[in-house]
């Protein structure tokens, strides 16, 4: 018996793709043998899916550079319900299979798409936007590592203007950085194949990620007859819209599709839109945030917590937080400065108590996680900005008296000189000046 | 229409039955010639029926636990087992070639 919810997860997913949603599908059985297939065959959709014709929309850096994003779409052919089989387990050493059959009969939903991305790159793109727009629905939490969501690439290469080539599918996939390379790997392989004269045969390969390479499958050679039938035991599928709805019929029943459209949540590009909009943020700063499990409501909650802007929030965010946590592996979640530490921080800096540098040392005190305050750590390692006026001149003053030639090239017309003897001042406050003042100090005394 | 070797040997891979002998065979022919009496039927316009429940709509359970935690049951039926897992041979053992095999479609 069919579970509800595959049902519900099926529709947002085809209307999250731009999918037309069949009212009515069908179920038929796919017959083939192999020990984790119990019945000898699978119950799935093969005339009537539940929806069709959708569209899944991308983005890749151009160069690796992130600020060049160019949007891609892949069309989507289906999106059918279809029975899992169990997990088989290949133990080479034995000479055997073990067979693990939890899974077995539990729903799966497949998503079909068209032959419209043309490298390793690309499948990774599109398949990562997947993702996270099934995990934005709930559908599924799509980790591949844990077999949630699982991947077979179909790949062929053919000439400009002729017509595509014979395709073999790829399985055993089990990351999208392992997806870009198997793909990558595959049309290399066809494109020597077919320059030294040989043919590529419609087989199934796998992906051998310790190899990088792809192997041929001995199991599944040859074209599989799969004799498709009608599945006598499962009626049509029949979902409603508001305009279809029986007025007599058990609610628990009914999937209405447009009560499902009306709760779709904002999807990935939705919400990027939203964080341009709405903090001022780049575009690329948008698909980061989202990147990161995490990292969107991060950001949001420093910002509100601080005086300083988005868009300055945001490089602190990016540059300095997230590199941390990649050095060191860390999600989001695990980060050792909280959201209100970090906005403390940038509170200081934003009131001018102490410098951007000071902040990054501080920062990386923070980053030991001792539960020490950004202000206790300014406090002890003296870090403040100098607020004293006079303070500040008669240093300033000092430097200037210390260094005649110099003095005299700034006065002859030299500006660039002028740096040094702000860095002079630094070093004498030991970094605690502000720069801005300080030039400001330097080139009114030098005037005078 | 006579069922041919390529067919039958076809058949005995795809459903894994065996035919056995001439009687067999010629019980399939028999069922074939019988089934064929559905073409006297004049279909013209009529959608093909899928099974008798076609109008009926599919029942949905909801997303509830209702059965499980029985694997020592499940087991029992394994011949052999490794840690909670069946054993099964590495790969499908595919029938032998027609050639190799001593099965009454060769002398046919």
């Amino acid at each position: 018996v069919l579970n509800r919810r595959c049902v519900e997860a099926a529709v947002m997913t085809g209307l999250a793709l731009n999918c037309s949603i069949n009212k009515k599908s069908l179920f038929d059985r796919k017959h083939y043998f192999y020990a984790d297939l119990p019945a000898g065959y699978q119950i799935t959709q093969q005339r009537v899916p539940i929806a069709v014709n959708g569209s899944l929309s991308y983005s890749l850096c151009i160069d690796n550079k992130m600020s060049q994003m160019v949007t891609k779409t892949v069309r989507i052919k289906q999106i059918q319900l279809e029975q899992d089989s169990g997990k088989s387990l290949h133990d080479d050493t034995r000479s055997q299979t073990l067979v693990d059959l939890n899974r077995a009969g539990v729903g799966l939903m497949e998503v079909v798409m068209e032959p419209d991305m043309c490298c390793g790159e690309e499948a990774a793109a599109a398949v990562r936007e997947l993702q996270l727009i099934l995990q934005t629905l709930g559908s599924s939490q799509a980790v591949m590592a844990e077999g949630q969501l699982r991947v077979d690439a179909n790949v062929s290469v053919h000439h400009p203007g002729e017509p595509y080539g014979v395709r073999t599918e790829v399985k055993n996939i089990n990351s999208i950085r392992f997806l870009a390379k198997a793909v990558d790997y595959e049309i290399q392989r066809q494109i020597e194949e077919l320059e030294k004269g040989g043919t590529i045969l419609n087989e199934t390969r796998a992906f051998d990620s310790k190899l990088g390479c792809t192997v041929s499958m001995r199991d599944k050679e040859g074209k599989q007859d799969y004799r498709f039938m009608p599945e006598p035991n499962l009626p049509p599928l029949i979902l409603y819209d508001t305009k279809s709805l029986p007025a007599n019929l058990n609610h628990q029943q009914v999937v209405n599709i447009d009560w499902i459209h009306e709760r779709l949540p904002d999807l990935p590009s939705v919400k990027r839109a939203k964080l341009v909009e709405q903090y001022g943020i780049l575009p690329e700063h948008s698909f980061t945030l989202l990147n990161e499990d995490g990292l969107t409501e991060f950001f949001e909650n420093v910002v509100k917590e601080t005086q300083m802007k988005p868009k300055k929030v945001i490089g602190w965010i990016l540059n300095d937080l997230l590199s941390y946590l990649k050095q060191h592996s860390l999600t989001v979640k695990e980060s050792p400065v909280s959201s209100f530490l970090l906005a403390d921080l940038l509170n200081l800096l934003e009131k001018k108590e102490i410098s951007s540098t000071a902040a990054k040392q501080v920062l990386a005190e923070l980053w030991k996680g001792e539960g020490k305050t950004p202000l206790e750590i300014v406090k002890e390692k003296k870090l403040e900005l100098i607020q004293d006026q006079n303070e500040l001149e008669q240093i300033c003053q000092a430097v200037i008296d210390g260094q005649e030639n110099e003095v005299m090239a700034i006065k002859a017309g030299n500006r660039k000189v002028l740096n040094k003897l702000i860095g002079l001042v630094q070093r004498e406050t030991q970094g605690r000046s502000n720069p801005v003042l300080v030039k400001q100090l330097l080139e009114k005394k030098l005037s005078e | 229409q006579e069922v041919t070797v390529e067919v039958l040997d076809h058949l005995e891979r795809l459903a894994l039955v065996d035919f056995r002998d001439a009687e067999g065979v010629e019980r399939l022919q028999k069922a074939i010639g019988f089934a064929d009496q559905l073409r006297e039927v004049n279909t013209d316009g009529v959608e093909p029926m899928d099974s008798v429940l076609e109008d009926r709509c599919l029942y949905l359970r909801g997303d509830d636990v209702t059965e499980g935690n029985c694997t020592n049951e499940l087991l029992k039926n394994a011949r052999e087992k490794v840690e909670e897992y069946f054993v099964a041979p590495p790969g499908n053992i595919p029938l032998p070639k027609l050639e190799e095999r001593e099965t009454f479609l060769q002398g046919s």
